[in-house]
C-alpha cells in the first residue's frame, strides 16, 4: 500500500513536469505571434495542388535539400480543394485532414480565409516576395487588411485547345465550343465556375443582357449563361474533372476541341499529339496562392516549400512545365534559358496589359460590385444552376 | 430435366459466365507486364520494369504499410466484438435479440456512402477527430465485425450449449472452459472470420475515402491514380498483387470452412458468412 | 455439495476468484449476456447508429455557400430543393433506379443457369472448381475490376481490337449509360450467383422426381418448381445488386459520361467537392428509403431465410 502510493506520487509529479514544459509550448502555437524564423524541417509536406504544382523535376531538388517528403494530392477544382482543406466543417477544418498546404485559386483562397481553415503567414520569411509584380504582392484574394493568407505563386489563363488535324484554322475566340460545327467532339470542365466562361461569352454576343462581371450575375444573366451552357451539353462528348480525363480524351481522338489549361497541351504536344491552344481574350483564369492551414501539421516544411517555389529558378521551372506565368519577374532570365522567348511568350515581361483582360477565378458573392446592393448570385446558386446542367 | 442437351447448354453458358467473369482480371494482370506505359491492346511488349519501379515507389510502399495495419487492426477489433455480440445472441435468449442481428448488418445491407459519409460528418465535423489510420479502422470495424460475428453464430448454432456446462461440472474455471472447450470448436470460425474481415478492409474503398484524410490505403493509392491518370503501368502492379493478395486469405478461408468436413453444407456456409459480409462495403 | 465446497476453496487465491466469478456467472446467465454485449452494440450504437442520426439531423440544416460553415436553424430547405420540378435530383435518383432494375435483370438471367449448372448438375469437383472461379472475382478488388473495364472499353482498348478482328466497327460505349451497364451488371454478378446457387442446392432431389412423375416435362418443371423455390434466393442476390447500384459512386466516376449522373456520384460530389453534407444527406434518404421498402418486400418473398 505504501509502495503503490509512492508510485501514484512520483506519477502524478511527472506528469506536472511535463505538463508544464507543454503549456508554454501549446501556448506559442496558439498565440498570435507569426513564427519569426523558419524552423527545422518536420520531415514531411501533405499538400493538396493543382497538377505539377509540386512536379518532381524542381521538386526533388527541395526534398533534397530540407528532407520534407512531399505527398501530394492532386486535386480537379477550386471546390475540391477548398472541400479537401475544410473537411466536412465544424471541427475538421483546417487541415485537421492532415494538409499542409494548398495552392488555391482566387476563387477558393476567399472562402478558405473566411471559412478558417488557413492562417496567416508572415511574408517576411519569404524573401522573393519583395521583388514580386506589385498586382501578386497584396491581392485581394490572399490578403484582407494587410495581413497575408498566403504567397502568391503563378499565373494564367484558361485556354481553347484544338485537335489541327480535324480543326483546320486556329479558332479566334470562344464560340466554337458553342457550336454545332464540332458536335459530340467537344469538353468543358465539369466545374460551376464554367457558367463565368459562359458568362464572359455572352458578355460580348449579348451585350444587351448588361453583364459587367462574369462573376457577379444577376439571377436573370445566371440564367441566360445556364441557358447557354444547356444548348452546349448536347455538342460535348464528355465533361473532364481531373487533367488526365482531357488529355485521355484527345489523345484517343475522342474530343477535338474543348476548354482547359495550358498544361494539358504541353503534356499532349510532349506525346506528339497534334494539339495546340490558343487564348482568345478576354478569357477567365488564374492567379493561385499557397496557404498554410491552420492546423498544419509540418508547418516548417510549409515555410522552406513556399521560400523555395518562389525563387526565380523554380518559378521558370514551373511556369514552363504548367504552362503558365510566374509572379516573379527575375525569372524572366530563367525561363529563356531554359525555353527561348518563353518569358514573352507567357507575357512575364509585359504582364498588364494581359492580366488586366483575364477574368481571374473568384468565388461569386451577393454583393455585386457594379451596381449597388445585393442583386448577385451566391455561390450556392451557381452551384445549383451547375447540377441542373449536368444532371 | 437432365437431357444431354440441357446439360450440355448449361455447361457452356457456364463456361461462358466464369469466362465473363475473369477475363478483365486477366486483362489487368497482363497489363501490369506491359513494357510500354500506354494501356493499349494488344500489348506491345512484355517487362518486369513497372514491378521494379513499383517495388522502389514511396507511395505504394506507404500504401501497403498502411493497408496491412488497418486490416490487422480492424480484423483484432472484428475478431473480439463480432464474438462477444455472437456469443450473447447465439448462447442466450433475451429481449430483443433479433434487433441485434439487424443491427450489426446494417453497414452492409445499407449503400457503402451512407456509411462513409455518416461517420465523416460524426468523426470530423462532431466529434472534432484529427483523421488518421484509426478513423479508416473505425469505418472498417463496422462492417468487419458482421462478418466474424456470421461465422461465429453460426458455429456456436451447430454446436452443443451443453459442452460448456459439462466442462464446469467437471470443475473447470471459466478461463480453463474456454481454452480447452470453447477455443477449439470456435478456432476455426475465428480464423475464416478474421481472413474475411482482413480481406473486406484490405479492398475497402467507398467508406475509406470518407473516413481517410491525407493517409492513403491501397484502394485509396489506386483511386486517386485512376482519376488522376497518373502513373497507370504503377497502378497495373499495384492492382495485379492486390489481386493476388485477396485470392489467399479467401482460398485459405475457404479451406478452413471446408475442413469441418461438411462439404456440401460448408459450401453454403461460407456463402452465408461471405453474402451477409459482402454487400457492400466492397 | 461437500464437493462443491471443496472445489471452491482448492487452488490458490486466482484461481479461487475466477471460480467464483464463474459461479455467479452461471447462476446469473444474464449478467453474462450482458457482459458481451455491451461494449460491441455500445460502440456500435454510439458509433454507428450515432452517425447515422447526426447525419439524418443534419440533412435539416443548410451550409453558407462561401465558408461552407453548417447553419444550425431548422429547415426542409434542402429536401424541397431535391423534390421540386425544375432540379436534376429526381431524375438522377429515377436513372439509377433504372439501371440498378437492368442490372438487376441481367444478372439473374446471367447467374441462373450457371447457379444450377453448379447445384444440381456438377460433380463434386467441379462444383467446388466453379464455387472457388466464382468467389474470387467477388472477393479481388472492385476497383480493379471496374478500373480493367475502363482500359478494354477505351477507344485503342482489347474489346475494339477484337471487334476490329472480327470484322466489326469500333464500340463507342465508353463513359456512356450503356458502359454503367455492362459494368455493373459485371462487377455485382457473383452476388447474384451465390445466393441462387444456395437456394437451388437446397431443394431436394425428391421434387423434381415428384414432379416428373406427375408428368411435367423439363420447362414446365422449371417453371412450377424450381423457380418458385429459387425465388428467395433470386430476391437475396437481388438485394446485392440493387442496393450496392443505388450507392455506388465509383463506376459512375470512372466509365461514366455525361449523363451518368447516379445517386452516388452526386452524393459524393455534395460531400467531397461541394462541401454541403447536409443536402448530400438529405438526398441519401432517398436510396435509404428505397432499400427500406425493397428490403421489407424482400423479407415477405422469403429472402432472408435464402441468406
Amino acid at each position: 500500500m505504501r509502495i503503490r502510493k509512492k508510485y501514484v506520487l512520483s506519477a502524478v509529479l511527472l506528469a506536472a513536469v511535463v505538463a508544464a514544459f507543454a503549456v508554454p509550448a501549446a501556448s506559442v502555437q496558439a498565440g498570435s505571434g507569426l513564427p519569426t524564423k523558419i524552423g527545422k524541417g518536420e520531415g514531411r509536406l501533405n499538400v493538396i495542388q493543382w497538377p505539377a504544382y509540386t512536379d518532381k523535376s524542381f521538386a526533388k531538388k527541395f526534398e533534397q535539400q530540407t528532407g520534407c517528403i512531399i505527398h501530394r494530392k492532386t486535386a480537379g477544382s477550386s471546390n475540391e480543394m477548398f472541400s479537401l482543406m475544410h473537411g466536412s466543417g465544424g471541427g475538421g477544418g483546417g487541415g485537421a485532414n492532415g494538409y499542409d498546404l494548398v495552392s488555391a485559386s482566387g476563387d477558393a483562397s476567399l472562402r478558405l480565409i473566411y471559412a478558417r481553415d488557413v492562417k496567416p503567414i508572415n511574408i517576411h520569411l519569404i524573401p522573393s516576395w519583395k521583388n514580386f509584380l506589385p498586382a501578386f504582392k497584396s491581392p485581394p484574394h490572399n490578403t484582407i487588411n494587410g495581413v497575408h493568407y498566403g504567397v502568391s505563386v503563378q499565373w494564367g489563363p484558361n485556354t481553347l485547345i484544338y485537335n489541327t488535324k480535324k480543326v483546320k484554322q486556329a479558332p479566334k475566340n470562344w464560340s466554337l465550343i458553342y457550336s454545332k460545327k464540332y458536335a459530340g467532339h467537344v469538353t468543358v470542365p465539369n466545374n460551376p465556375i464554367q457558367i463565368a466562361d459562359a458568362a464572359l461569352y455572352l458578355m460580348q454576343t449579348r451585350p444587351s443582357l448588361g453583364i459587367k462581371d462574369p462573376y457577379e450575375l444577376t439571377l436573370k444573366q445566371l440564367t441566360a449563361a445556364g441557358a447557354l451552357l444547356a444548348r452546349q451539353k448536347p455538342l460535348l462528348k464528355r465533361y473532364w474533372v481531373y487533367e488526365a480525363d482531357e488529355i485521355q480524351s484527345f489523345q484517343n481522338g475522342d474530343v477535338w476541341i474543348g476548354a482547359g489549361w495550358p498544361y494539358q497541351t504541353l503534356q499532349l504536344q510532349k506525346a506528339k499529339a497534334p494539339i495546340k491552344e490558343v487564348v482568345p481574350l478576354p478569357t477567365t483564369g488564374w492567379a493561385d496562392t499557397w496557404m498554410l492551414a491552420r492546423r498544419a501539421a509540418h508547418p516548417n516544411c510549409a515555410y522552406m516549400w513556399m521560400k523555395y517555389v518562389t525563387t526565380p529558378q523554380v518559378e521558370a521551372k514551373q511556369a514552363l512545365v504548367f504552362g503558365e506565368t510566374p509572379v516573379n519577374p527575375k525569372a524572366c532570365p530563367y525561363m529563356n534559358k531554359i525555353k527561348k522567348g518563353s518569358c514573352a511568350g507567357y507575357h512575364l515581361n509585359e504582364p498588364a496589359s494581359y492580366y488586366q483582360k483575364i477574368k481571374f477565378w473568384k468565388t461569386p458573392v451577393p454583393t455585386c460590385g457594379w451596381k449597388k446592393g445585393n442583386g448577385c448570385m451566391d455561390y450556392n446558386a451557381w452551384q445549383q444552376a451547375w447540377a441542373r446542367i449536368t444532371g | 430435366m437432365s437431357s444431354r442437351s440441357t446439360r450440355i447448354s448449361l455447361a457452356v453458358w457456364s463456361v461462358l459466365v466464369i469466362a465473363f467473369l475473369w477475363i478483365p482480371l486477366v486483362v489487368i494482370a497482363l497489363y501490369a507486364f506491359n513494357s510500354s506505359n500506354i494501356q493499349s491492346w494488344p500489348i506491345p511488349g512484355w517487362s518486369l520494369h513497372w514491378f521494379r519501379m513499383a517495388w522502389h515507389d514511396p507511395d505504394v510502399r506507404n500504401a501497403f504499410l498502411l493497408s496491412l495495419k488497418v486490416g490487422l487492426a480492424t480484423t483484432g477489433i472484428a475478431l473480439v466484438l463480432g464474438t462477444m455480440a455472437a456469443t450473447a445472441v447465439a448462447r442466450f435468449r433475451f429481449f430483443g435479440r433479433e434487433t441485434v442481428s439487424f443491427l450489426l448488418v446494417l453497414p452492409l445491407a445499407l449503400p457503402g456512402i451512407l456509411t462513409g459519409m455518416a461517420l465523416n460528418s460524426f468523426l470530423f465535423s462532431f466529434a472534432g477527430i484529427t483523421a488518421s489510420m484509426w478513423t479508416i479502422v473505425i469505418g472498417h470495424a463496422t462492417f468487419c465485425v458482421v462478418v466474424v460475428y456470421n461465422n461465429v453464430v453460426a458455429r456456436l448454432r451447430r454446436s452443443s450449449p451443453s459442452l460448456i456446462e459439462a466442462s464446469q461440472d467437471l470443475g473447470a474455471d471459466g478461463w480453463q472452459t474456454f481454452r480447452f472447450v470453447v477455443w477449439p470448436v470456435l478456432s476455426t470460425a475465428l480464423v475464416a472470420g478474421g481472413l474475411l474481415a482482413f480481406a473486406l478492409s484490405f479492398d475497402e474503398v467507398i467508406v475509406t475515402t470518407f473516413t481517410a484524410g491525407a493517409q492513403e490505403t491501397v484502394p485509396i493509392f489506386i483511386l486517386d491514380n485512376l482519376r488522376t491518370g497518373k502513373n497507370l503501368p504503377i497502378v497495373n502492379v499495384v492492382a495485379f498483387f492486390v489481386i493476388v493478395l485477396t485470392v489467399i486469405p479467401v482460398v485459405l478461408a475457404q479451406r478452413v470452412m471446408r475442413d469441418t468436413g461438411v462439404t456440401r453444407r460448408g459450401a453454403a456456409e461460407v456463402t452465408e458468412g461471405v453474402e451477409a459480409a459482402e454487400i457492400p462495403a466492397v | 455439495m461437500a464437493a462443491d465446497a471443496g472445489a471452491f476453496e482448492a487452488g490458490p487465491p486466482g484461481r479461487r476468484a475466477r471460480l467464483r466469478l464463474s459461479g455467479l456467472l452461471w447462476r446469473r446467465p444474464w449478467l453474462k449476456a450482458l457482459g458481451l454485449l455491451t461494449p460491441p452494440l455500445a460502440v456500435f450504437v454510439i458509433v454507428y447508429i450515432g452517425a447515422l442520426s447526426v447525419l439524418f439531423v443534419s440533412s435539416f440544416w443548410t451550409v453558407n455557400a462561401f465558408t461552407a460553415a453548417i447553419e444550425h436553424t431548422w429547415t426542409l430547405a434542402n429536401y424541397r430543393l431535391i423534390f421540386s420540378s425544375g432540379q436534376p435530383y429526381l431524375h438522377i435518383a429515377a436513372l439509377t433506379l433504372e439501371i440498378a432494375a437492368a442490372v438487376t435483370l441481367t444478372d439473374a438471367v446471367l447467374a441462373f443457369p450457371l447457379a444450377y449448372f453448379m447445384a444440381r448438375l456438377a460433380g463434386g469437383r467441379t462444383r467446388a472448381i466453379l464455387f472457388v472461379m466464382v468467389l474470387l472475382p467477388l472477393w479481388s478488388s472492385y476497383l480493379v475490376r471496374v478500373y480493367a473495364w475502363q482500359a478494354m472499353l477505351s477507344h485503342d482498348g482489347a474489346i475494339n481490337w477484337w471487334l476490329n478482328k472480327l470484322g466489326l466497327p469500333d464500340q463507342n460505349l465508353a463513359y456512356t449509360n450503356w458502359a454503367m451497364w455492362i459494368v455493373f451488371s459485371y462487377v455485382w454478378l457473383p452476388f447474384m450467383v451465390l445466393p441462387v446457387y444456395a437456394g437451388l442446392e437446397r431443394i431436394p432431389d425428391s421434387y423434381l422426381e415428384a414432379s416428373a412423375d406427375l408428368g411435367a416435362r423439363g420447362f414446365k418443371t422449371l417453371r412450377s418448381v424450381i423457380l418458385p423455390l429459387a425465388l428467395p434466393g433470386l430476391v437475396a442476390g437481388s438485394i446485392f445488386t440493387f442496393s450496392l447500384t443505388l450507392g455506388d459512386y465509383i463506376t459512375p466516376l470512372l466509365v461514366g459520361g455525361p449523363s451518368s449522373q447516379f445517386i452516388g456520384n452526386v452524393v459524393y460530389d455534395f460531400v467531397g467537392i461541394n462541401a454541403n453534407v447536409p443536402f448530400a444527406a438529405a438526398f441519401a434518404t432517398i436510396p435509404l428509403l428505397i432499400m427500406g421498402a425493397y428490403l421489407l418486400i424482400a423479407r415477405r418473398l422469403g429472402a432472408f431465410e435464402a441468406l
